[in-house]
């Protein structure tokens, strides 16, 4: 099963949740929100369960 | 009409528009814009010179505010998307660095809080220090309320400028947030004053207020008469009270362009969150030749911006010099 990573949720159809200016929010292999950080020049998203 | 009292009393004489003139601006018709654009451009010229101040900024503490502003999707009070994060020092230079990399000269450390608690202070203290001795940028701070203690610390620290956002007119400001009051933006502006670090004050536009609430906002700043003034657009983020509101329209966004260097004909103004979902690339170019004297390049505390080079390529195509260090110390 795979994840928004916009929103999170498991069904499909989510293509406008991730906006071209937001970094990934959830993880799309367990849906749980993700500890993003937005750096100057690029972002670092990781998913306090699964592996990256 | 008032484009022509403009360009006697502010572009002339340097006295910026007053509320009520700034509101006259604020209802040109759409084929106006273009000459409000073109006098900004002039008066920015004339009062504030050709360069343009870069600037990066990062998070230092993410989410888990106890605040309730209405537009922030770092408000603990929220469902968001966003998780608590904190930057650990490395990761702040490193960051700091790729910052300065861009020819930026200004670096500015955010945290998401109501005001700096000690274990944010120690890692405000550590972060700072790190940056001052590893890279050739200023640091300014944006860590909320400040106490008068906190405020000589960071100035002791080295830090150039303290951004607090008044965010709104002291008039709609109880629409926006409920947790702590406009008058307490103020006093922690006062203090920042006080205390000889330059002051930073923006606010975001959108966020459900009035024309005569911009005006009145534009006239708070004028009063403030702060060194910076960062120009938000409401991004609308999922999860907050405001993520129903429209985007504020590119010619709306462009007429408060205009407007509020005309109000601040010396203050550095300077494009911040928000412009590439209103204006889009072109907005980018007609805020640069319509009054802005600053950018924010690359990305935001919990948003993506721009390719910084694309900025610094349409300022190098503008012929507008990016400020240099040496110039801001
Ligand atoms: S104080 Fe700052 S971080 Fe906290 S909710 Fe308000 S804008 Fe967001």
């Amino acid at each position: 099963m795979s994840f928004c990573p916009g929103c999170g949720k498991s069904d499909a159809g989510h293509e406008s949740c991730v906006r071209p200016l937001d970094p990934p929010r959830f993880c799309i292999h367990c849906g749980r929100k993700l500890k993003v950080q937005v750096l100057p020049t690029g972002y670092v998203a990781t998913c306090v369960r699964c592996p990256t | 009409m008032i484009l022509d009292i403009a360009r006697e009393q502010v572009l002339e004489r340097g006295v910026g528009l007053d509320e009520a003139q700034t509101l006259e601006v604020l209802r040109l018709p759409d084929e106006r814009v273009d000459d409000a654009l073109e006098l900004a451009h002039e008066v920015r010229m004339r009062h504030c010179g050709p360069e343009v101040e870069v600037e990066g900024i990062v998070s230092i503490k993410t989410g888990g505010c106890p605040e309730d502003c209405h537009f922030c999707s770092q408000s603990g009070r929220f469902e968001t998307p966003v998780r608590a994060v904190r930057l650990d020092i490395p990761s702040l230079v490193e960051a700091a660095r790729q910052t300065a990399a861009t020819g930026a000269t200004e670096f500015c450390i955010v945290a998401a809080v109501r005001g700096p608690d000690e274990r944010l202070m120690a890692q405000v203290r550590e972060g700072v220090k790190a940056i001052h001795d590893n890279v050739e940028i200023n640091v300014a701070c944006s860590l909320g309320i400040l106490t008068r203690e906190q405020g000589e610390e960071l100035r002791d620290l080295g830090v150039h400028r303290y951004n607090h956002n008044l965010e709104t007119a002291r008039s709609h400001f109880g629409h926006v947030v409920t947790t702590h009051t406009w008058e307490e933006r103020w006093e922690t502006l006062q203090l920042v004053r006080e205390m000889g670090m330059e002051v930073c004050c923006g606010g975001i536009i959108g966020m459900g207020e009035t024309l005569e609430q911009r005006a009145e906002l534009a006239a708070q700043f004028a009063a403030l008469n702060p060194d910076e003034v960062p120009l938000n657009f409401l991004d609308p983020r999922p999860g907050t009270p405001f993520a129903g509101l429209e985007p504020v329209p590119a010619m709306d966004a462009l007429r408060t362009i205009a407007a509020f260097r005309l109000a601040l004909p010396r203050t550095i103004l300077r494009f911040a969150g928000g412009r590439e979902l209103t204006l889009g690339d072109l907005g980018a170019r007609q805020g640069m030749v319509g009054g802005i004297n600053a950018v924010i390049v690359g990305n935001y505390l919990t948003t993506l911006g721009r390719d910084p080079q694309e900025d610094l390529d349409l300022l190098a195509e503008l012929s507008m010099p990016v400020k240099e260090l040496s110039k801001t110390l």
